[in-house]
């Protein structure tokens, strides 16, 4: 993992004694609403429906256990116990006061972590596949890349102001797990002719105009990396709209004035700048690396993985659902459901994170990940070893196994939070994991992603759910619209509307009533819901969910 | 014709503790919406929401919310606002535990 160096605590140090005192100027009346606000904004501090939110960001989704355990001590210390992780690869804080936040800030830093551009119209936190560094199918680590973004962007001079907020995820894997579709920018490492490069991504995005990313370079070569994404971001600067905020963001920019026009400027403004890049950066990037070495494998009998595995058949049903493959022999990738049936999408208490943090250290050579899909990895643990770690995680309720199942929803806040919500979202998934529980149907339905949100801007990722939810306002009421078909992956798609939306008390039944449509019309158990709803489109859906429409249609 | 003019309350964010407060008719902040000034006339509340919004050192965002009248005093009559006032629906907390 990145360790700050001397610069990195120093500016670190200044900044938050910066906002410290743009805080007490706040308190004391010598700033006014109207000024403080970009300031506690670029810092991370909102102000939502009911208090005060801190978002702090996971840069690329990585955590040591001493992080862990902070982000623990701080929810315990300044806010209600419980932290919310992000579909963003952050955490936030619902509940901090205004001030506090200064050492809050301070103890964060004590941990190297910090919550400068996690809002603001600057660049985010660059966030990674979570199984970075330990996936089979992985080609090459993207966290030191994602760190050397990181650095570079944090406090551009350029770019503080940009027309909108601006994100950036990377993928050293073929099989897409970072959304890099759906970003401003999207990077995928690639090799071309056996040299190390990205496949560059540009104008992806969900909110209220979804559109799926579109290659702007096809191959761009390692040490062009920074002069290219400095380019990108220049261009946008200045072609990006200013008048109209739904229009800013960089999808519109490049649908308004075409991709080849976009490139044309990209590539004109790179040649530019490309000089002014004298290999500094690789230099840095070459020292990050070696910071991100991969840890001391060991070689140990599996057998008590196979034990368990044979007699125990909660373990199994556990390791079936929540392992992935690991490029190292003997070791699994371990993915912790924060979202045991009924509870918060994406929240953990402070004593799971304390847990998760113990285990990781035990376990897991000190390292956890948190994944869009608001679910805490623990990367690297060897086989013989996960039986014993699923018995420490069933004593603080972390031990469902439901990862990639129906009940694994990422949810926004929604309205219980957000001040931007329509509608409520994070009651909506509780009960529908609820109902399924209940039923029992979870495993059999299979691989599943439902996605909420609860409103336009789209936090909840619900146009690339296979079921995406978006809460709004009808007239004063709650309501929910259903997508279907929609896709995260590497084959991007933006699931299409399937008809009028739902009362906030018959959403679960809709979902329900697909399902079940699912369930009759399958081929076999080895067709998912989405392979399904490609086969047989939307009708029958539709006529499952209005079957009134269905009869007048008839008539 | 114009619409009639709903009746409304003032709203805002406390600068310290970011809780939910109303605007009382002595120029207080209360965290209890029963205790707001119901403003019935639309010149009237929009002095009023000058005066609130002055209060600089002591809230944030102030603005008119629709209320109706209830056996405690004023009531939300958007859901938005019913939230505010009680607190989230997934935790007991904020307003709805402080009240008990």
């Amino acid at each position: 993992m990145y360790r700050y160096n001397d610069f990195d605590d120093a500016f670190l140090a200044e900044r938050n004694a910066q906002f410290r005192a743009q805080v007490e100027r706040r308190i004391e009346g010598a700033l006014t609403e109207e000024e403080f606000r970009p300031l506690r904004l670029m810092n991370g501090l909102y102000l939502q429906l009911h208090a005060y939110m801190l978002r702090v960001a996971i840069p690329y989704g990585t955590l040591s256990s001493a992080q862990m355990r902070q982000l623990a001590l701080i929810a315990d210390k300044w806010d209600k116990g419980y932290g919310h992780f992000t579909t963003r690869q952050n955490i936030q804080y619902n509940w901090p006061k205004l001030p506090d936040v200064p050492d809050i800030l301070d103890s964060l830093g004590e941990v190297q972590l910090h919550a400068i551009q996690t809002s603001g119209n600057t660049i985010r936190n660059v966030t990674a596949d979570h199984f970075a560094g330990a996936a089979a199918d992985e080609i090459a680590d993207p966290r030191p890349v994602a760190e050397l973004i990181r650095q570079w962007s944090t406090d551009h001079p350029e770019f503080q102001f940009l027309p909108r907020k601006f994100k950036i995820a990377i993928t050293g894997s073929p099989n897409d797990r970072a959304v890099t579709k759906a970003h401003d920018i999207g990077l995928r490492m690639v090799e071309q002719n056996g040299e190390a490069g990205f496949e560059v991504i540009v104008g992806g995005g969900l909110g209220r105009t979804p559109v799926v990313g579109k290659v702007m370079r096809e191959f761009l070569p390692q040490a062009d990396l920074l002069p290219y994404l400095e380019a990108i971001v220049s261009v946008y600067n200045t072609l990006g709209r200013r008048d109209n905020k739904y229009k800013a963001r960089i999808k519109i920019t490049v649908n308004e004035n075409g991709i080849d026009e976009v490139r044309a400027r990209v590539e004109k403004r790179f040649d530019e700048i490309r000089p002014l890049f004298k290999g500094v950066d690789q230099e840095m990037l070459a020292d990050i690396e070696a910071h991100f070495a991969a840890p001391a494998f060991v070689n140990k009998d599996v057998a008590p993985y196979e034990l368990a595995y044979t007699n125990d058949p909660v373990f199994r049903s556990w390791a079936d659902t929540n392992l992935s493959a690991h490029k190292a022999e003997g070791y699994a990738i371990v993915s912790i459901s924060v979202k045991a049936h009924g509870q918060t999408p994406g929240d953990a208490t402070s004593d799971q994170m304390r847990l998760m943090a113990d285990l990781a250290e035990k376990y897991g050579h000190g390292e956890l990940r948190i994944s869009h899909e608001q679910n805490v990895i623990l990367p690297h643990v060897h086989m013989a070893d996960l039986p014993a770690l699923h018995a420490a995680l069933k004593e603080q309720g972390l031990g469902t196994a439901n990862i990639g199942l129906i009940s694994d929803i990422i949810a926004c806040p929604g309205m219980d939070y957000c001040a931007l919500a329509t509608a409520r979202s994070i009651p909506v998934a509780q009960q529908i994991a609820e109902r399924f529980d209940e039923l029992k149907l979870e495993h059999e339905i299979g691989p599943l992603k439902i996605k909420i949100s609860g409103c336009i801007n789209a936090c909840g990722h619900h146009h690339v759910g296979h079921i995406g939810i978006l809460g709004l306002d009808r007239a004063g009421v709650e309501n929910y619209q259903i997508t279907l078909g929609g896709d995260g992956t590497e084959d991007a798609v933006i699931g299409q509307r399937v008809g009028p939306g739902f009362a906030y008390d018959q959403v679960v039944a809709a979902i329900e009533t697909i399902i079940t449509t699912y369930l009759s019309l399958r081929e076999d158990e080895s067709e998912t819901f989405l392979d399904a709803y490609r086969r047989l489109g939307p009708d029958p859906f539709k006529a499952a969910l209005y079957p009134e429409a269905a009869k007048r249609n008839a008539a | 014709m114009p619409r009639p003019f709903k009746p409304k309350v003032i709203t805002a964010n406390a600068l310290l503790e970011g809780d939910v407060v109303y605007f009382t008719a002595n120029d207080e902040w209360s965290r209890e919406m029963c205790q707001a000034e119901v403003l019935e006339d639309q010149a009237h509340a929009e002095l009023r929401l000058i005066e609130a919004s002055r209060q600089q050192a002591e809230i944030v965002g102030a603005y008119l919310a629709d209320v109706k009248a209830g056996d405690n005093g004023p009531e939300p009559t958007h859901f938005r606002e019913d939230f505010r006032r009680t607190g989230p629906s997934n935790y007991f907390h904020g307003k709805q535990a402080e009240a008990s």
